[in-house]
C-alpha cells in the first residue's frame, strides 16, 4: 500500500487538475453561449442565400457552366475547420477522420486548405499536402478574409489545378452533440426544387448571375461552416471539461478514502507497537 | 399593413441590419440604379455599389450597399448584403484616401493592375462619400 504521502500528494495534484478543468469549463461555457449566438444571426444570412441560389439553379436546368460540372482535374480541394487548441474531447480527430477514413479521396491527389492549427498539425503527420494554413481566422472570423478565400479557390478551380472544393467542419447539432460534415462546395449541385420558385426573374441573365452568385453562395457556406464550428468547438471543449471535472471528483474520493485508510492502518501500528513496547519493559 | 408598404430585410452574414415596412427603396444594380415600389413582379438583381435609400412612412433613411444581391417580391423585398454602412459608421479619412488611391491606380494604369478590382474600389468609396454628403 502506498505511503500517506505519496497518497496525499497524488490527490492534491488531482485537485489542482479539477481547478483547471473546472474553469476551463465556465469559460467554454460562457464562449459557447456568445459563439451560438453569433450563429443564429448569421443563419438567416445563409438560409436566404441558399434559397435563391437553389431557385436559380432549378430554373437554368442542366446547362454547361464552369461552376457547375467538375473541372478535368482529378485533384481536390478540401477546407478543413479545425480548432486551434485541444482538449476539446474528439472535435478535432474527428473533422480529420471525415478525410482520412474517406475512400473517395487520395492523400496524393488533395490540396488541404486547414483553418485552425490542430488540423494543420494532424495532416502534417499523415503527409498530406497543405496548400494554405490560416489559424488566425478562427479567432475572430471575418467576412473578407473568407472572400479572399474564395477568390483563391475559385482561381485555383479556373486555372485547372483543382477539379472539385470541398468543405470540412462540425455541424453544432445543441450542446451535447456535434456532428462533422463534409460538403460538396464545388460543382454546385442542384436540388430539385418545387414550382414555386418558377415565377422568379433574373437581372442579369441566369448565365452571369450565377457566375455573380455562386462566389458569394461559397463564401457564405465557408463562413456558416465557420461559425458552426466555433460553436461546436466550445460545446465539445465543455462537455470534455465537464467529464474531466466529475472523474477527477472521482479520483479525489476514492483517494481520500485511501487515505483515511492509512492513517488509520498507521495509528493502530503505533499503538500496537508502543503497547508491545511496554509489556516488554513491564 | 397598408397597401403601399412592403417588407424590407437586409441582411448581411454578420447581422440583421434592417428590417421594416418601406414605401419604396432605391439602390444601384449592375443593370443600373432601381426604385422599388410594392407590387413589383419577382426579380432577382446583383448590387453595385451604391447609396441605399429607404422610403419609410415618415422620412427617408440612407446607407452605403456595396455588394451583394436582392431578391424582390411584390409584398417584399430581401438584399443579402456582404457590406453596407449606415453614415455615421463610414470613417470619412479612410474612404477619401481610397477614393484617391482608386483614382491614381486608374490614372496610370500600373503594371499587374486589377482593373475590375480598382473600379470597384472606387465605386466603393464614392459610395461612402456620397452617402456622408
Amino acid at each position: 500500500m502506498a505511503s500517506m504521502r505519496d497518497i496525499k500528494r497524488r490527490k492534491t495534484s488531482i485537485q489542482g487538475t479539477q481547478q483547471i478543468t473546472k474553469a476551463m469549463k465556465l469559460v467554454s461555457t460562457v464562449k459557447l453561449q456568445r459563439a451560438r449566438a453569433a450563429a443564429e444571426k448569421s443563419q438567416y444570412y445563409f438560409d436566404s442565400m441558399f434559397r435563391t441560389v437553389n431557385s436559380i439553379l432549378s430554373r437554368v436546368g442542366h446547362i454547361e457552366h464552369r461552376y457547375l460540372i467538375p473541372g478535368e482535374s482529378e485533384r481536390k480541394a478540401v477546407v478543413v475547420i479545425t480548432s486551434n487548441r485541444g482538449l476539446a474531447g474528439g472535435y478535432n480527430s474527428n473533422v480529420v477522420k471525415l478525410i482520412t477514413r474517406n475512400d473517395a479521396f487520395k492523400k496524393e491527389d488533395l490540396d488541404i486548405y486547414t483553418i485552425g492549427n490542430k488540423g494543420r498539425e494532424a495532416f502534417a503527420r499523415y503527409g498530406y499536402t497543405i496548400r494554405e494554413d490560416m489559424p488566425e481566422v478562427i479567432e475572430d472570423p471575418l467576412y473578407s478574409e473568407v472572400n479572399a478565400l474564395t477568390d483563391r479557390l475559385l482561381k485555383s478551380f479556373e486555372a485547372g489545378e483543382i477539379g472539385e472544393i470541398y468543405l470540412a467542419y462540425t455541424f453544432f447539432k445543441n450542446t451535447v452533440s456535434q456532428e462533422p460534415r463534409l460538403i460538396k462546395l464545388l460543382p454546385v449541385e442542384a436540388e430539385e426544387e418545387d414550382e414555386a420558385s418558377a415565377v422568379m426573374n433574373f437581372e442579369p441573365e441566369d448565365v452571369d448571375a450565377i457566375d455573380m452568385i455562386i462566389p458569394k453562395y461559397i463564401s457564405s457556406l465557408i463562413y456558416g461552416g465557420l461559425k458552426e464550428a466555433i460553436a461546436s468547438e466550445n460545446g465539445a471543449r465543455m462537455q470534455a471539461m465537464d467529464n474531466a471535472t466529475s472523474n477527477a471528483e472521482e479520483m479525489i474520493d476514492k483517494l481520500s478514502l485511501q487515505y483515511n485508510r492509512a492513517r488509520q492502518g498507521s495509528i493502530t501500528q503505533e499503538l500496537t507497537e508502543i503497547i508491545a513496547g511496554s509489556e516488554a519493559i513491564g | 399593413m397598408a397597401d403601399n408598404m412592403f417588407n424590407l430585410r437586409i441582411i448581411t452574414p454578420e447581422r440583421v441590419f434592417y428590417e421594416g415596412e418601406a414605401q419604396m427603396v432605391e439602390f444601384n444594380t449592375t443593370e443600373g440604379e432601381i426604385g422599388v415600389y410594392p407590387g413589383h413582379i419577382p426579380l432577382t438583381v446583383i448590387v453595385k455599389p451604391g447609396i441605399l435609400r429607404i422610403h419609410e412612412k415618415d422620412g427617408e433613411r440612407i446607407a452605403a450597399l456595396h455588394s451583394g444581391f436582392a431578391e424582390i417580391l411584390p409584398d417584399a423585398i430581401s438584399i443579402l448584403a456582404e457590406i453596407v454602412e449606415w453614415p455615421d459608421e463610414i470613417d470619412e479619412k479612410r474612404a477619401n484616401e481610397a477614393l484617391a488611391r482608386a483614382k491614381d491606380r486608374l490614372k496610370n494604369r500600373y503594371e499587374n493592375l486589377d482593373v475590375a478590382r480598382a473600379e470597384t474600389a472606387l465605386q466603393r468609396a464614392m459610395a461612402r462619400i456620397n452617402v456622408l454628403k
